[in-house]
C-alpha cells in the first residue's frame, strides 16, 4: 500500500550511527569516534581511545631512568627527538646536570628537524584527507630526506633513541650539517610549493575555511596546546615562554593567527584552515631555526673524546627524593613528563601529558552540526598521533 | 517437413543483420573485445604512470614494456580472488550491479564513430546517437546505487546517497551541454556531426555558434568528470571519508569490473567530448580530411586505402580522446575534492545556468540562420 504523504513530518527517518574507524582511513591510526549521523550531518559523536594503549607510565615507574628513553619514542612517533628531548631535560632538571653547550644545540636541532618531519607528515595526510593526493607525495619526498639525515646520527628512522640523559648517543658525523643545510635550502622552495598546491588552492580553503571553529574560550576549556592553540589566535609557546635548552639564545617568531581580513590569512580564527596555515608557518621557523643551530654546532669545537659529547652522569641513576614537572612544545602542542622519586633507581611515579590526547577531546564540541566530510577535515587538522593519545 | 533452402536461411541471415540493432549488438560485442578493453587498460596504465611522474616516483614498470601489462597481471591476480558477499546483502543485487555498470559503460561505446565509412567505421550508425549514449551512461548511476544499496554496509549507503545525488544532479548540465551541437548541428547522429566538423580544424565544433559551444564543451568536461565520479568530485568512493564508498564490500572480480567500467566510462565520455566538439576522428589539417580521401579512394576502387584511412581516423579519435582522459587524470592527481554541498551548488547554480545560456545562445544562431556561423555545413 503506498502511502501519501501529506507533509513533510509524515516522513519518518532515522539517525544512523556509523561506527568511523578503528580501521578508517581518516582516522590516523586507531581513533574509534562513534558518530550519530542524519543523512551526511554529523548530530553528535564520541571519539573512543584506547586502542594502542600500552601502560607506559607504569612501565616507566618500574625501569631505570635511562631506559625508559625509547619508550617516549613510541609515544609520538611522528616526534620522537622531541619526546626524547622533553624527557631528557626532565631527568636532567631531576638529577640537575646540564649537557655540554655543543650538545645542547645538536638535541635542539634534532628536534626542530623532527618538527619539520613530523609538519610535513601532517601537512601531507591533511591534503591525502581533502582528497589531495600528490601533496602528500611530495611532503614525503622531503621528508624522506630528513629521515635519512636522522638515520645517519641515530641509525633508526622512526625510533631514533638518540638523545640521552645528559647528552646525546654520539656526536654527528662528518659533513652531516652540510647535508641538513643542504636540505634548508631546499625546504625554501618546497614550502612555497605546498601553498601553492594544497594552502591557497581554492577547493582546499572551500573545504577548510570556517570549518571545526576552534574559538580562544573552548580552547582553553578543553586544555588545547600547539598549533590547534596558536591557531585560535593564542599566543603562547612553551619555547617562548618558559624557555628550555638553547631556545633563548635563538631567534624565532610564533607564528599565530590574527584572523583579520587584512594580511594572509582567509576564514574565521582557529578553523581548519588556520591550523594547517600555523603548521605551514611553523615549519618556516623551524628551518631556520635548525640553520641557526647548524651554524653553531660548526662553531663550536668537537669534543676531545667521543664521551665528552655528553655530560658526566652516574651510570645508576639515584636522583634525590624529589619531583619534577617539565613540559616542552612538540609539534602536536605541549608534551609534559612529570617524575617523582623516592631515591631509588626508578621514578615513585612517572606521568605524561601529551598533547594529541587533550586535543582530540575537543572533537565532539567543535564537529557538531558538520558533515561528515567536514568531520574527517576537522580530525586532520587537529593532528592526533594515536601511540601518544593511548600511550 | 522440408528443411529449408540454404539461400532462404542465408537471406534470413541477411536480414537480421540489416536489422540496426543486431549490426549494431555485433559491432557492440566486437569493440567491447577487441577495442575497449584494450583502451580501458591502457588508461587504467596511463593513470598510473602519469600519476608516477606527477609524484616524483616511478609507477609500475616491471610486467611488460614499460609496465604496460600490470594491469593485466593485476586482473588475472585478481580472477583468483575470492567473491566475497557480506552477510545480509542482498544477494541478487549485490551481483548483478557490477554487469549493469559494465554493461552501461561499454554500452556507450555503440555510438561512438570511429573514421569516414559510415558502414563499417560507425556501423552502428544510431540516428540518435547523443540521446543513446546520455540514456545507456545514465544506467550506470542505477548500477551504483544498486551496488551501495545491496551492500549492506554504513559507508557504502553514505556513497550511494552522494551517488543519487551527484551523479543524477549532474546528468542535466551534462545532457544540455550535448544538446547545444545537437542544435548548431541539426542532427543527433554522432557520425553526420563529426563529418559537419570536417575541412580543417576551424570547422570543429568548439567554435560552431561561438562562443556557446565552446563553454557547453567545458562544462560538459567537468559535468562527465562529475558523472563519472572522478576527482574532484570522487565523493562516492572517498577513499578518506567513506573508505571505499559504494564499492566497500566488492572484492575480486567484481571489483575490478567496477575499475574498468571507471576508465571505460572516461575513455567513452572523452571519445563523446571529442567527436561532438574536437572533430571526433577528424584530423583537423587542411591537406588531410580523411573524409575526402576515403571518397576519393572508394572512386579509385583502393580498398586498402579506404582501410588505411578509417583506421587513420580511429587512430585520431583515439588520441583526442586520451588526451581528455590525461587531462582528467591531471586534474585528480592535481585537486584536492569538493565537498557534498559545494559539488550540488556548483551542479545546480552554476553548470546549469551556463548550460542553459549556451543553449539559448545556440538556439539563438541556429534562428538566426548565419551560414558562416555553422561551420562547414
Amino acid at each position: 500500500m503506498i502511502q501519501r504523504v501529506r507533509d513533510l513530518r509524515d516522513v519518518r527517518t532515522d539517525e544512523l550511527v556509523v561506527n568511523m574507524g578503528p580501521q578508517h582511513p581518516a582516522t590516523h591510526g586507531v581513533l574509534r569516534v562513534v558518530v550519530k549521523t542524519d543523512g551526511e550531518v554529523v548530530l553528535d559523536l564520541q571519539p573512543h581511545v584506547g586502542n594502542l594503549h600500552r601502560c607506559k607510565e607504569r612501565i616507566g615507574e618500574n625501569l631505570l631512568y635511562g631506559q625508559f628513553m625509547p619508550y617516549t619514542d613510541r609515544m609520538d612517533y611522528l616526534a620522537s627527538m622531541n619526546n626524547e628531548l622533553c624527557y631528557a631535560i626532565a631527568v636532567e632538571r631531576l638529577i640537575g646536570v646540564d649537557p655540554p653547550e655543543r650538545t645542547q644545540y645538536i638535541r635542539v636541532c634534532m628536534a626542530e628537524l623532527n618538527r619539520i618531519a613530523s609538519h610535513l607528515m601532517s601537512v601531507g595526510t591533511y591534503g591525502l584527507d581533502m582528497g589531495a593526493i600528490t601533496p602528500f607525495l611530495y611532503a614525503f619526498r622531503e621528508r624522506e630526506v630528513a629521515l635519512d639525515l636522522m638515520e645517519e646520527v641515530s641509525g633508526g628512522r622512526m625510533l631514533y633513541h638518540y638523545i640521552r640523559i645528559g647528552g646525546v648517543a654520539l656526536d654527528l658525523p662528518e659533513g652531516w650539517t652540510d647535508r641538513c643545510r643542504a636540505l634548508m635550502t631546499e625546504m625554501d622552495r618546497r614550502i612555497g610549493q605546498y601553498n601553492t598546491l594544497l594552502t591557497w588552492n581554492r577547493i582546499f580553503i572551500e573545504r577548510t575555511a570556517g570549518v571545526g571553529v576552534l574559538d580562544r574560550d573552548t580552547a582553553f576549556d578543553w586544555g588545547i596546546t600547539g598549533p590547534a592553540l596558536r591557531a585560535a589566535g593564542v599566543d603562547w609557546d612553551v619555547r617562548r615562554d618558559e624557555p628550555y635548552t638553547v631556545y633563548p639564545h635563538l631567534r624565532f617568531v610564533v607564528p599565530v593567527g590574527h584572523g583579520t581580513p587584512e594580511g594572509e590569512e582567509v576564514g574565521v580564527l582557529g578553523d581548519c584552515w588556520h591550523r594547517h596555515w600555523i603548521r605551514m608557518l611553523e615549519m618556516e621557523q623551524a628551518v631556520s631555526l635548525v640553520r641557526q643551530c647548524l651554524d653553531t654546532i660548526d662553531s663550536l669545537p668537537r669534543p676531545a673524546a667521543p664521551e665528552e659529547i655528553s655530560a658526566k652522569i652516574p651510570r645508576l641513576l639515584r636522583p634525590a627524593a624529589g619531583e619534577v614537572y617539565f613540559r616542552a612544545e612538540n609539534p602536536r602542542g605541549e608534551l609534559a613528563f612529570y617524575l617523582q622519586s623516592d631515591g631509588s633507581t626508578n621514578p615513585w611515579r612517572l606521568r605524561c601529558r601529551g598533547p594529541s590526547f587533550s586535543n582530540i577531546a575537543v572533537l565532539g564540541a567543535i564537529s557538531k552540526g558538520h558533515l561528515l566530510a567536514d568531520l574527517v577535515a576537522i580530525i586532520g587538522s587537529i593532528d592526533i598521533v594515536l601511540g601518544e593519545v593511548d600511550r | 517437413m522440408t528443411p529449408l533452402p540454404a539461400s532462404a536461411l542465408a537471406d534470413a541471415a541477411k536480414a537480421l543483420w540489416d536489422l540496426s540493432l543486431v549490426r549494431g549488438l555485433a559491432w557492440s560485442v566486437f569493440i567491447v573485445l577487441l577495442v575497449i578493453t584494450p583502451m580501458a587498460l591502457m588508461s587504467i596504465w596511463l593513470e598510473r604512470r602519469l600519476s608516477g611522474k606527477m609524484q616524483a616516483r616511478i609507477g609500475p614498470n616491471r610486467v611488460g614494456p614499460q609496465g604496460l601489462l600490470q594491469t593485466l597481471a593485476d586482473g588475472v591476480k585478481l580472477l583468483a580472488k575470492e567473491n566475497l558477499v557480506p552477510t545480509g546483502a542482498d544477494r541478487a543485487l549485490f551481483h548483478l550491479a557490477p554487469i549493469i555498470v559494465f554493461v552501461a559503460a561499454f554500452g556507450m561505446y555503440a555510438a561512438l564513430p570511429w573514421g569516414p565509412s559510415t558502414a563499417w567505421a560507425s556501423p552502428s550508425n544510431i540516428a540518435v546517437g547523443v540521446l543513446f549514449v546520455l540514456a545507456v551512461g545514465s544506467l550506470e548511476a542505477i548500477g551504483v546505487i544498486m551496488a551501495g544499496w545491496a551492500s549492506n554496509n554504513k559507508w557504502a549507503l553514505l556513497g550511494t546517497m552522494r551517488v543519487a545525488a551527484q551523479v543524477v544532479s549532474y546528468e542535466v548540465p551534462l545532457g544540455i551541454c550535448a544538446l547545444v551541437p545537437v542544435l548548431s548541428a541539426g542532427t543527433l547522429n554522432v557520425q553526420e556531426m563529426t563529418l559537419q566538423q570536417t575541412g580543417g580544424f576551424w570547422h570543429w565544433g568548439i567554435f560552431w555558434a561561438f562562443p556557446g559551444n565552446l563553454v557547453a564543451f567545458v562544462v560538459f568536461f567537468w559535468a562527465a568528470l562529475a558523472n563519472l565520479k572522478r576527482a574532484p568530485f570522487d565523493l562516492p568512493e572517498a577513499e578518506s571519508e567513506l573508505v571505499a564508498g559504494f564499492h566497500t564490500e566488492y572484492s575480486g572480480m567484481a571489483f575490478s569490473i567496477f575499475f574498468l567500467a571507471e576508465y571505460a566510462g572516461m575513455f567513452v565520455l572523452s571519445g563523446v567530448a571529442a567527436a561532438l566538439w574536437l572533430g571526433g576522428w577528424d584530423t583537423g589539417i587542411p591537406g588531410l580530411d580523411l573524409a575526402v580521401k576515403a571518397r576519393e579512394a572508394i572512386a579509385a576502387d583502393a580498398a586498402g586505402w579506404v582501410v588505411a584511412w578509417n583506421l587513420v581516423g580511429a587512430a585520431v579519435m583515439a588520441f583526442k580522446a586520451m588526451v581528455l582522459v590525461a587531462v582528467m587524470m591531471w586534474l585528480r592527481w592535481t585537486l584536492p575534492r569538493l565537498r557534498v554541498d559545494q559539488v550540488m551548488r556548483l551542479c545546480w547554480k552554476f553548470f546549469l545556468p551556463i548550460s542553459l545560456l549556451c543553449l539559448v545562445w545556440a538556439a539563438a544562431w541556429v534562428a538566426a540562420d548565419v551560414p558562416w556561423m555553422r561551420g562547414a555545413r
